[in-house]
């Protein structure tokens, strides 16, 4: 049947038609229409890149703020720590400082009292010693005034003598 | 709202032209009885002219409003050419028509030389004429011209669309390019890139393209009913070119590996290797076989089936059928137009599939 079966001369235009619309077209439209849909796919691309290059190093500048600002602070936190180190260390040293020269003072001054009480200690025995020598000497002088009395002196001297 | 005008507007014109010319088929026959299957075979079919609209039909001031084109042809004495509007309508073999000494009579729009001596066609049992012969027909006929309008418009559509692009500045589409974009991106992302690959794609992108809008346009031209019947992709000479030049391209680029898995598939014993070879080589053919017959039954299967509902009107000789014919033809034209594009991305799809697998890496 001539319905299932090609004829020349259909197939002969169709082959040449169908050779011309392909140049034609690809010339006049394909190249130009698909051109322009690869540049403008490849514009968005690079835009999109672009965009995830800048969010990317956004996200970095803020981690770099956040670290200075992190450093920053632990600077902070050693200087106040060292600040009341030194602080509490000036304050402690002071105080030191003060007792040794408070200790000092007060031996010092033991030192001076003791010298002192020496000195006074031995001014009066020698006063005392002078006194009795006087007295002794008084009543001695008294004493042997009369007789009886030196020989009674004299006896209990003996007996005191004696005793030891 | 534009839609819906468009589509009464489109059923309108379907319903005016074709109910004018099926009569028109009628009154030919005078006395015979409405043939549906000889009106069909003549609307599907090829013809010489482009036959518009019948006025005063079956009056005796019946006029034929027909566009003549060029009926060339290559016999014994060199090169003939005559109009077709020199045969008066007439595909009964009744009208003769002399030309560089030869006669020339359309036997069904099959153009006949009579052998010298004869006057008029003599026809065997199967209505075959015994005395004339074919010669070379290079006419352009119905189909051929509407084939170079679609193309027209192809190339009119497509390079405004181009001339957009190149005006914008930032390659964005506006008025035409923003219809023709969508589409054109489809057949690059939907069918090229996964069928071919992402490497390879671009080179078959302008035939793909071109193939897909091409029978695209001119499945819809076979629907429009005041081309009255140009069923060119119905047609089987036009879907034999496109597919032998898929099958042209196919074997061109097909590489080591294509080969190799027609004549020693990889991977199977080498008695099976031997088995394969003919199944292989006749797959080879059937591929395109196929695709050149899908078109052409799909889309004449879809004129047949519209055709003969409506003819039902003509069967039965009762106005009182028509809303039946006329609401199920309705229903396979909106179909029709469906298929229009599906079997347009059917035929591009499977060719680039074959593109797809003659060029595909070994990955064994």
């Amino acid at each position: 049947m001539d319905l299932v079966t090609p004829g020349f001369g259909l197939v002969f235009w169709t082959i040449i038609s169908f050779l011309i619309l392909l140049i034609v077209l690809r010339k006049l439209a394909w190249k130009p229409i698909l051109g322009a849909l690869s540049d403008r796919e490849e514009g968005i691309q690079n835009a999109l890149d672009a965009a995830e290059k800048a969010k990317l190093e956004m996200a970095n500048l803020n981690a770099d703020n956040e670290r200075l600002l992190q450093e920053a602070r632990a600077e902070r936190e050693t200087m106040m720590k060292e600040a009341r180190e030194i602080k509490s260390k000036m304050i402690s040293d002071a105080k030191e400082e003060a007792q040794a020269e408070a200790n000092k003072t007060i031996a010092n001054a033991q030192t001076a009292i003791e010298s002192e009480k020496k000195a006074a200690i031995s001014e009066l025995k020698s006063t005392v010693a002078t006194l009795s020598v006087d007295i002794a000497e008084k009543m001695v002088k008294g004493q042997l005034s009369d007789k009886s009395k030196q020989l009674e002196l004299v006896n209990s001297m003996l007996n005191d003598a004696k005793l030891n | 709202m534009q839609i819906t005008t468009l589509r009464h507007l489109v059923t309108i014109l379907f319903l005016l032209f074709s109910i004018t010319s099926f009569s028109a088929e009628k009154s030919d026959g005078k006395d015979e009885k409405f043939d549906a299957k000889k009106m069909i075979m003549h609307h599907v079919k090829d013809a010489y002219g482009m036959h518009i609209v019948t006025l005063n039909e079956g009056s005796p001031e019946e006029k034929h409003i027909t566009l003549p084109l060029p009926i060339i042809l290559w016999t014994d004495n060199g090169l003939t050419t005559f109009m077709s509007s020199e045969f008066h309508h007439d595909y009964n073999g009744e009208v003769i028509v002399e030309k560089n000494g030869g006669r020339f009579v359309n036997v069904h729009e099959k153009v006949y030389q009579l052998e010298s001596g004869a006057s008029s066609v003599q026809y065997d049992e199967e209505h075959h004429p015994t005395n004339a012969a074919k010669p070379l027909d290079i006419s352009i006929t119905r189909n051929v011209f509407m084939m170079w309008v679609s193309i027209a418009i192809l190339i009119l559509i497509f390079s405004a669309a181009a001339r957009r692009y190149k005006k914008s500045t930032n390659n964005l589409p506006s008025g035409i390019a923003s219809f023709v974009e969508p589409i054109v991106v489809f057949v690059r992302d939907e069918i090229a890139r996964p069928m071919i690959g992402e490497t390879k794609y671009k080179k078959y992108m302008p035939y793909l393209l071109t193939v897909f809008f091409f029978i695209w346009i001119n499945n819809i031209f076979g629907l429009i009913p005041i081309f009255n019947g140009a069923n060119l992709t119905g047609n089987i000479s036009f879907t034999f070119v496109l597919a032998l030049f898929t099958f042209i391209i196919t074997n061109l680029s097909g590489n080591r590996n294509y080969w190799k898995h027609i004549f020693w598939m990889p991977g199977v014993p080498v008695p099976i290797k031997i088995f394969l070879i003919p199944i292989e080589i006749i797959g080879i053919f059937t591929k395109p076989i196929s695709l050149m017959i899908r078109l052409f039954a799909n889309i004449t299967a879809g004129h047949i089936i519209i055709l003969a509902l409506m003819s039902l009107i003509f069967i039965f000789e009762s106005v009182w059928v028509s809303p039946v014919s006329v609401f199920f033809s309705l229903f396979i034209t909106l179909i029709e137009i469906v298929v229009t594009a599906i079997q347009a991305y059917i035929f591009t799809i499977l060719s680039a599939l074959y593109f797809g697998m003659a060029t595909e890496e070994a990955h064994h």
